[in-house]
C-alpha cells in the first residue's frame, strides 16, 4: 500500500521538479541558518559558526542529489538528460545527422519493404479462416498446362463423395479468359470478367458475403435462374458501392442475372489463385451442364480438423486412379492422380527461395549501412575525443559515456527508422497497386503490426551494431593524449585508421557479394529476354472478339474470314489472324497420337496444348512454319481434318521421318487429321520452361470447337493508335462487340517474366545502394586520412614531392583497400552464389563474365571515390598546411 | 573521542526520524537531526543533509506530513509530524529492531564451549 503510494508520488514528483527543488532549497537554507545561529549562541565567531554548520551538514549538493534520487525517477532523468544532450549535439552537426539518418532510412526502409513482402507471401496466413486446412489438388505431372491442373466435374463430385479426409471439396472453372462476359445496359457493352465457381466455393474457403448471401443449392442446378456475386472492387467501381444492388438484375451477355450478394474487400480471387488476374463477378457452376466439357475444374479442398496433408495424400493416391473421367463413359478411364498442396505452399511456395534471397540481400544492405555509420561515427569520435575526455575528467563514469553515445545512435537509428517507414510505405503502396506483376497476394501488401515490430527490432539492433564500437573506443580513450593539444597520439591514430580500414574492407566485401548476386540474376534475366519464344511479340497486338455463329462451323468460317479481310484493309495492319488462346495466357490440352497408337501396349503420350486458329494466325503472331504449309479456309474435312504440329511433336511421334502427310488421331480414334505443317516450338507458358507438345487446328473445322476468339494483328505502328479503327470494323460486323482492351502481345510476355523482372529490379537496386554506400565509406576513410595527414603531406611537398606523386600515393592506398575487399568478396561470392543457382537461368553461378564485370565496376567506383580526396591532397598548399596546427 | 562514530545501517535513519517525531511532535529537519545526535550521545556519524532524503521517503509513503511554519526564533521552516499510519509503522519497525538487537545480544554473548 505504502509502496504503491510512494511509486505514484515519485512519478508525480518527476513531473513537478522546479517547485520541489525550490522547496528543498529553502528548507536547506533554513537548516544552515538555524545551525549557524545555534553555533553563534555557543560562542563561535560568525565565520567559524558557518564553517562548522556546513561541515555538519556535509555537502549541500550531495544532499540535494540524494533527496532528488529518493524523490523522483533518477534513471529517467538521466535518460532525458542524455536525450536533450543528444538532440543538441546532433542539431549542431546537422550535415552529419542528415547523412546518417538518410543512410539509415534507406537501409531500414528497404528492410521494412522486403519484410512486408516476405510477411505477406510467406509468413502471414492466407486471408481465410483456418487457412492451414485448405489444400489445392492437381495432377502430379502438370505438363499439360491448365488441363492437367484440373479435373472433370464427375471426378470432382465422386471424390467429394468418397473422401474421408476432407470436409469439403470445391473448385472453380479454370478456363475463363479475361473479359469473357459482356455487361449490357445503356450504351456500349462493357467487357467484364466472370468466373464460375462450385456452389460451395465460398463457404469452403470461409468467405462470407458482406451483403446478401452465397449461392443456394437450387441455383447450382440445371435450368435454374442465373445469379451472380459481385467482387468488392467491381461493386465499388461499377455500382458506386450501392447496397441496394442486391436483388436487382443485370444483363450479362444477354442473360438477365440476379445479383445475390457482394463479396468482402479481403477476398481477392486473382491474388490467391491466379496472380495478376482480376475477377469482377462470380456465378455458380452448373455441374450437370459441364459433364462433357472434360477437365475444367481446379480443385480446392478443406481438410477435416486434425487430418494432415500427408494422410489426405495417401487417401487421394488410392481414390484418384479409380475416378471416372465421365460417368456416362466409364470405359474412357480417368488416368487421374493427384498431388495435394497446402494452399499457402501452392500460392507462394515457388517464390520462397527468391524471397529468402531477397531477404538476405536487404540484410546485407543493413550490415553495410551499419558499417558505414560505424565509420562515420568513428570519424566523429576522433573529433569529439576532447569533449569526452573533458567529461571524464569532470567525473563522468565510463558507463555514463557509453550510455550517452548509445543514446545518440539509438536516436539516429529510430529517426532513420521513421523516415525508412515512410519510404517503405510509399514503396509498398506502389507495389500493392502493380496489377501487372504476376505475384500472388500482392494486393494485400501492407505494413502491419509485425512489420512495425520488425522495424523497431532492426532499428535497435542496428543502433547497437553501429554504435557500440565507437562508444567503447571513445570511452576507453586515453585521457591525457586526448586533452593535449595535438589531439590523438600517433600510435592511437594508427590503430584508429586500421579499424576504419577494416570496416571499409568489409563494406566492399559485402557490396561485392551483393553485386555479383545481382549481376548473375541480371544476366539470367537478359538470357530470359533473349530466349527464342517461337513467335514475335513485338509489333503484334491482340483483342478478344465476339461473334454470333449460332454454333455453325460454316457460318463461323464466313464471319471470321470477313473479320480478317476487313481488318487487313486498315492501313498500317500488315496481317491478321484469329486464335482461341494466345501464348502465355490461358491454355488447354488434348491429345495427339499417330494413327493406330495402342495406349495400353505402347504407353501414354503427353498431353498436347491445342490451339484452334484461322489461316494467317501463325503468320500474324510471328511463328515459323518449318515444313509443310499453313491452314486454309478449306481445311474443313470432317473425316480427315488438318493439323499443324510443333517440332517437339514431330520429333517424338515420327522420329527421323517427315511428319508432313502423316495421319494422327486427335483426342481419340474417332477424330483423324493429316499433318499439313510443322512449326517451330512456342514457349506456351513462359520463356523459362521448355515448350511442350503443341498442335494447331482449323477454327472452322466442324469437329474442333474453339474456346473463344482472339484477333491478332501485326503492324509497324503502335498498336494503341489502331485500336479505334479496329473497334469500328469489329462493331460494323458485330454491333454487340464489347469494348475489350487492345493488348500488345509483348504485354503477355512481360507478364510471364514479371516475377523475375521484379526480383532482378529489387536485387539490382539493393546492389546499387550497397555500391553507393561502399563508395561513400571509401571516400570517408580516404578523405579523413588526407585531413589527418595534411601536415605530413605539406612537409612532403615542401621537400619536393610532386602533385602526381602525392595523388598516386593516396590512390594506391584506396586501391589496396578496394582490392582486399574485392578479393574477399569474390571468394565469398564464389561460394555463396551456389545458393542462388536454382534462381539462375542459363547462367552458371560462377559465370566468369559476371564476376569480371562486377570486379571492374566496384574497382572503378572505388577509384573514383578515392580520386576526390586524392585531388584535394595534391592541392594542399605546403605553406598553409605547415602553418596550421 | 577515542572511538570512531557509528555508521548508520541501511534503513535505520528512517526509523530514527519516525521515533524522534513520535517523541517530540512536529519538528523541522534541523531540529530532527540535532535531536537524533543528542539522543545518540553524539555517537552517530550523521551528515545532517542526508536526513532530507529520508524525510521525502517517509513523506511519500504517507508516514509523515509536512507543513511550512515558523520556528521559535521566528524563522520560516518546514515542520514534519508523524501520521497515524506512521505510528503504526513505527510500532512494527521498533518491535522488529528490538527483536533483532535481543537476538544479536544473545548471539554475541555466547562464550566458547567448556569455558566458565
Amino acid at each position: 500500500m505504502s509502496a504503491l503510494r510512494r511509486t505514484l508520488e515519485r512519478i508525480r514528483c518527476f513531473f513537478d521538479k522546479p517547485p520541489l527543488d525550490a522547496d528543498l532549497e529553502a528548507e536547506i537554507a533554513a537548516h544552515i541558518e538555524m545551525a549557524i545561529e545555534e553555533n553563534i549562541q555557543r560562542g563561535l565567531t560568525p565565520l567559524e559558526a558557518r564553517r562548522q554548520a556546513l561541515m555538519r551538514f556535509g555537502g549541500i549538493d550531495l544532499a540535494k542529489d540524494k533527496q532528488r534520487e529518493a524523490r523522483g525517477l533518477m534513471k529517467l532523468d538521466i535518460l532525458l538528460q542524455d536525450l536533450r544532450y543528444t538532440f543538441r549535439t546532433l542539431g549542431r552537426d546537422r550535415g552529419f545527422t542528415l547523412v546518417a539518418i538518410l543512410i539509415l532510412a534507406l537501409g531500414i526502409g528497404a528492410n521494412i519493404a522486403v519484410f512486408s513482402v516476405v510477411n505477406t507471401l510467406l509468413l502471414r496466413p492466407l486471408p481465410f479462416p483456418d487457412s492451414q486446412q485448405l489444400a489445392r489438388i492437381h495432377q502430379k505431372d502438370p505438363k499439360g498446362g491448365d488441363s492437367s491442373m484440373t479435373y472433370s466435374t464427375d471426378a470432382m463430385q465422386s471424390f467429394q463423395r468418397q473422401t474421408q479426409a476432407f470436409q469439403q471439396i470445391t473448385g472453380y472453372f479454370a478456363f475463363s479468359g479475361p473479359d469473357n462476359v459482356k455487361l449490357m445496359g445503356t450504351g456500349q457493352p462493357q467487357p467484364i470478367t466472370g468466373l464460375l465457381v462450385a456452389g460451395n466455393f465460398f463457404p469452403t474457403l470461409g468467405v462470407t458475403p458482406i451483403l446478401g448471401r452465397n449461392f443456394t443449392v437450387e441455383e447450382t442446378l440445371k435450368n435454374s435462374r442465373s445469379v451472380a456475386l459481385l467482387s468488392y472492387p467491381f461493386w465499388k467501381r461499377q455500382f458506386g458501392a450501392n447496397p441496394g444492388i442486391v436483388g436487382q438484375t443485370i444483363n450479362l451477355s444477354g442473360t438477365q442475372t440476379t445479383i445475390v450478394g457482394v463479396l468482402p474487400d479481403t477476398f481477392d480471387f486473382g491474388s490467391v489463385f491466379s496472380p495478376g488476374a482480376k475477377a469482377d463477378l462470380f456465378g455458380p457452376a452448373i455441374l450437370s451442364d459441364m459433364e462433357d466439357w472434360g477437365n475444367t475444374m481446379a480443385l480446392v479442398g478443406r481438410l477435416k480438423p486434425g487430418v494432415t496433408l500427408g494422410q489426405a495424400q495417401v487417401e487421394a493416391d488410392s481414390i484418384f486412379p479409380k475416378l471416372a473421367f465421365n460417368n456416362k463413359h466409364p470405359d474412357w478411364g480417368g488416368r487421374y492422380d493427384a498431388r495435394l498442396f497446402g494452399l499457402r505452399d501452392f500460392v507462394s511456395g515457388k517464390l520462397r527461395q527468391s524471397l529468402i534471397v531477397l531477404w538476405c540481400a536487404v540484410g546485407m544492405i543493413l550490415l553495410i549501412v551499419c558499417v558505414n555509420l560505424s565509420n562515420l561515427l568513428l570519424a566523429r569520435a576522433a573529433a569529439r575525443a576532447k569533449e569526452f575526455a573533458m567529461r571524464t575528467a569532470l567525473g563522468a563514469g565510463r558507463g555514463r559515456i557509453v550510455r550517452q553515445l548509445l543514446t545518440e545512435s539509438l536516436v539516429l537509428s529510430l529517426s532513420g527508422a521513421v523516415l525508412g517507414l515512410c519510404m517503405a510505405f510509399a514503396v509498398i503502396t506502389w507495389l500493392a497497386h502493380q496489377g501487372s506483376i504476376a505475384l500472388p497476394l500482392l494486393s494485400s501488401l501492407r505494413i502491419d503490426g509485425a512489420a512495425l515490430a520488425w522495424t523497431f527490432l532492426i532499428a535497435v539492433v542496428a543502433s547497437v551494431l553501429f554504435g557500440l564500437a565507437p562508444a567503447i573506443r571513445l570511452a576507453s580513450g586515453n585521457l591525457q593524449s586526448a586533452l593535449t593539444d595535438s589531439g590523438l597520439a600517433s600510435g592511437q591514430s594508427k590503430r584508429h585508421d586500421r579499424v576504419r580500414s577494416m570496416l571499409v574492407v568489409s563494406e566492399i566485401t559485402l557490396a561485392c557479394v551483393l553485386l555479383v548476386g545481382a549481376g548473375l540474376l541480371l544476366r539470367s534475366f537478359l538470357r530470359v529476354l533473349d530466349v527464342d519464344l517461337g513467335f514475335e511479340p513485338s509489333h503484334a497486338a491482340a483483342i478478344s472478339i465476339s461473334y454470333d455463329d449460332g454454333n455453325d462451323p460454316v457460318k463461323r468460317g464466313v464471319i471470321l474470314q470477313q473479320v480478317i479481310q476487313r481488318i487487313e484493309q486498315i492501313p498500317g495492319i500488315e496481317t491478321a489472324g484469329i486464335t482461341d488462346s494466345l501464348p502465355m495466357s490461358t491454355n488447354r490440352s488434348w491429345g495427339i497420337a499417330p494413327k493406330g497408337w495402342d495406349f495400353k501396349k505402347q504407353g501414354e503420350l503427353p498431353d498436347t496444348f491445342v490451339y484452334v486458329v484461322t489461316p494467317g494466325y501463325l503468320h500474324a503472331i510471328g511463328m515459323r512454319i518449318v515444313a509443310g504449309r499453313d491452314l486454309t479456309w478449306d481445311d474443313t474435312n470432317k473425316t480427315l481434318g488438318a493439323v499443324i504440329v510443333n517440332q517437339t511433336v514431330a520429333r517424338h511421334i515420327w522420329p527421323g521421318q517427315d511428319a508432313v502427310g502423316k495421319i494422327a488421331e486427335i483426342s481419340g480414334s474417332s477424330r483423324l487429321a493429316q499433318v499439313i505443317g510443322v512449326v517451330a516450338d512456342v514457349h506456351e507458358t513462359n520463356a523459362e520452361t521448355n515448350a511442350g507438345w503443341q498442335m494447331y487446328l482449323a477454327q472452322n473445322a466442324p469437329q474442333f470447337g474453339p474456346m473463344g476468339a482472339n484477333l491478332v494483328i501485326r503492324t509497324k505502328l503502335p498498336p494503341a493508335s489502331l485500336a479505334s479503327a479496329v473497334m469500328t470494323v469489329l462493331r460494323e460486323i458485330n454491333p454487340k462487340q464489347p469494348a475489350n482492351e487492345f493488348k500488345p502481345i509483348q504485354m503477355l510476355v512481360d507478364h510471364a517474366s514479371s516475377p523475375r523482372r521484379f526480383f532482378v529490379m529489387l536485387v539490382a537496386s539493393f546492389a546499387s545502394l550497397g555500391l553507393l554506400l561502399a563508395a561513400l565509406g571509401i571516400y570517408g576513410v580516404i578523405s579523413y586520412s588526407v585531413t589527418q595527414r595534411t601536415q605530413e603531406i605539406g612537409i612532403r611537398m615542401a621537400l619536393g614531392a610532386t602533385t602526381s606523386h602525392v595523388q598516386l600515393s593516396i590512390i594506391v592506398k584506396t586501391l589496396r583497400l578496394a582490392l582486399i575487399g574485392i578479393a574477399l568478396g569474390a571468394v565469398a561470392s564464389f561460394f555463396l552464389s551456389r545458393a542462388i543457382a536454382a534462381l539462375l537461368f542459363d547462367t552458371a553461378p560462377t559465370d566468369p563474365m559476371t564476376f569480371a564485370a562486377m570486379v571492374l565496376l566496384i574497382g572503378t567506383v572505388a577509384l573514383l571515390a578515392g580520386h576526390i580526396p586524392a585531388r584535394r591532397a595534391s592541392r594542399i598548399n605546403p605553406m598553409i598546411a605547415l602553418r596550421n596546427n | 573521542m577515542g572511538e570512531s562514530k557509528l555508521d548508520l545501517l541501511q534503513g535505520t535513519l528512517d526509523l530514527m526520524v519516525l521515533q524522534t517525531l513520535a517523541a517530540i511532535g512536529a519538528q523541522h529537519g534541523y531540529g530532527i537531526a540535532r535531536r537524533i545526535e543528542q539522543a545518540s550521545g553524539d555517537q552517530v556519524l550523521l551528515n545532517q543533509g542526508t536526513i532530507y532524503a529520508s524525510l521525502v521517503r517517509l513523506q511519500q509513503r504517507g508516514w509523515i506530513d509536512a507543513e511550512w511554519g515558523t520556528s521559535d526564533n521566528n524563522r520560516k521552516a518546514k515542520f514534519y509530524s508523524i501520521t497515524r499510519s506512521g505510528r503504526k509503522q513505527l510500532e512494527k519497525d521498533a518491535a522488529y529492531w528490538q527483536r533483532l538487537s535481543d537476538v544479536m545480544g544473545r548471539v554475541l554473548a555466547m562464550t566458547p564451549e567448556g569455558s566458565v
